[in-house]
């Protein structure tokens, strides 16, 4: 290669070299901000702000889900399996909300660890599945979750 | 090896080449994107949760994977620009910006349309939309600063910083979904893994990113081939062209 | 096909106007922007074509510089 271009791609690689880090510093330096919602062990263990406006998400949790018959006001826990936050809001709820599906909550933290939601999004997952396939994978984990109870005994055994 | 590199660079060699694939870039393009979205829109199975609201993923993703890909191209052509100055290369990056950024548009709006009725809202400033918001303004920064200046070659170098700078912006695009917590779903695609979608959904879905890929192929070639034309105007080769009708 | 009867694959169990709004505008920008690339070549090559047959465009002529400067700016 003729040496001026050798020297044109240095500079150009030097270029992309030093943009990329001073990107990568500043998005590192962002990363919280860049988080669009704290999730439920942040909360828990005090990293997300009282009584400032926030979003938390997570999971919706199996079970936790209660609605009040007066009002449309919804109670439920979102979790990420490792901790858990009760959130309240007063509202209609997206297609998508059901339990054990993700969702984001915007809201404030009260004093209690409760969160108060003014909105509820749902998340999607990156699974797309048609009714019939979802059913049959569903039986068939459960069979399986079955079967390697008795599984797992022996071979703990061994 | 170089020779041939350099040939690439002969904006007649590339006309040529250009007109004798055309045809076949806008006829397969167009029957394989056209099969995948009518097997998408009425042939695939719903969704579990989503119902048929996801058809509009048959022209979200072709749409937002087209605009990366673009993107990534325009950086290499950028690079080819500044180092061995190919005027050819400028020609790319100068006819494909409009089409990135129409596909960048495009994969906002049909985002911001299906997160509607999915997550309850048209748009929210999480990482991932908003890094494909940057991806626009990037495409349309090239736009505007290339028209901005008169002179052919400081256009081309300003213009190939600029889109060079921008490269950053991909990655981030891509994994943004991963590094942080984003309201928009990780890839259901990955090379590594299979993917996290029935197939008899992604086969309709990988037809029309090919497809869409092809369409692309041949607008960016029939405008280079402008482009070509609008600065080549005064060679031999380009009047011989025109006077013996062979631009049609 | 997913779909019962031609209705429903319009009304796509309530998500039709997100689902067909998305596809309309993807359609239609698509096809202003071919267009609008396609007209741009055939003025570019009228335009070419006036000057080369323009009679005194032969050898270093004024002509035939302009034309080759004329504003194409449309991209």
């Amino acid at each position: 290669m003729h040496p001026i271009r050798k020297k044109r791609l240095t500079i150009v690689l030097f270029l992309v070299v030093g943009v990329s880090v001073a990107v990568a510093l500043t998005t590192y330096a962002l990363r919280q901000n860049i988080n669009l919602f704290y999730d439920p062990s942040q909360i828990a263990a005090g990293e997300a702000p009282v009584d400032v406006r926030i979003r938390a998400g997570g999971m919706v949790e199996e079970d936790s889900v209660i609605r009040d018959p007066e009002s449309l006001m919804v109670e439920f826990k979102v979790t990420d399996f490792s901790s858990s936050v009760l959130v309240e809001y007063t509202g209609i709820l997206p297609d998508l909300f059901a339990e054990g599906q993700g969702v984001v909550a915007m809201g404030r933290l009260n004093g209690q660890g409760r969160f108060v939601a003014d909105q509820v999004l749902a998340k999607h997952d990156e699974n797309y599945m048609p009714p019939e396939v979802n059913e049959a994978l569903e039986k068939a984990a459960n069979k399986r979750a079955s079967e390697s109870g008795g599984q797992l005994e022996t071979s703990a055994g061994y | 090896m170089w020779q041939i590199f350099h040939k690439l660079g002969s904006p007649k060699w590339f006309y040529g080449i250009a007109s004798r694939l055309m045809p076949w870039l806008l006829w397969v393009g167009v029957a394989l994107f056209i099969a995948g979205v009518i097997w998408g829109l009425a042939f695939a199975p719903p969704e579990r949760l989503q119902g048929n609201s996801y058809r509009i993923i048959y022209i979200h993703v072709p749409a937002a994977f087209l605009a990366q890909s673009v993107y990534v191209m325009m950086a290499v052509a950028a690079v080819v620009t500044l180092v061995w100055r190919m005027k050819l290369a400028d020609v790319f990056v100068k006819s494909v910006a409009p089409i990135g950024a129409l596909l960048t548009f495009l994969a906002l709006f049909t985002g911001a349309v299906w997160g509607k009725p999915t997550w309850g809202t048209w748009w929210v400033w999480d990482a991932r939309l908003t890094s494909m918001l940057i991806l626009m303004l990037l495409y349309a920064g090239a736009i505007a600063l290339g028209r901005a200046i008169q002179d052919e070659k400081s256009s081309a170098r300003a213009v190939a910083v600029l889109v060079l700078v921008g490269v950053v912006n991909i990655p981030i695009i891509q994994y943004s979904v991963e590094w942080w917590n984003t309201l928009h779903q990780p890839s259901t695609f990955k090379l590594t893994e299979k993917p996290k979608m029935a197939s008899e959904m992604w086969v309709p879905l990988l037809m029309a990113i090919l497809g869409l890929y092809m369409l692309f192929g041949w607008l960016a070639c029939l405008r280079m081939q402008t482009e070509v034309l609008v600065r080549e105007g005064r060679t031999r080769w380009v009047k011989e062209l025109i006077q013996q009708g062979g631009t049609r | 096909m997913a779909f019962d009867s031609l209705e429903a694959f319009i009304t796509m169990g309530g998500h039709g106007p997100y689902v067909w709004s998305c596809y309309f505008v993807f359609f239609a920008l698509s096809l202003v922007l071919i267009q609008w690339s396609r007209v741009h070549r055939r003025f570019v090559l009228r335009t070419l074509a006036r000057g080369y047959a323009e009679p005194d465009t032969a050898g270093t002529s004024r002509a035939s510089a302009d034309f080759a400067r004329v504003d194409t700016s449309d991209h």
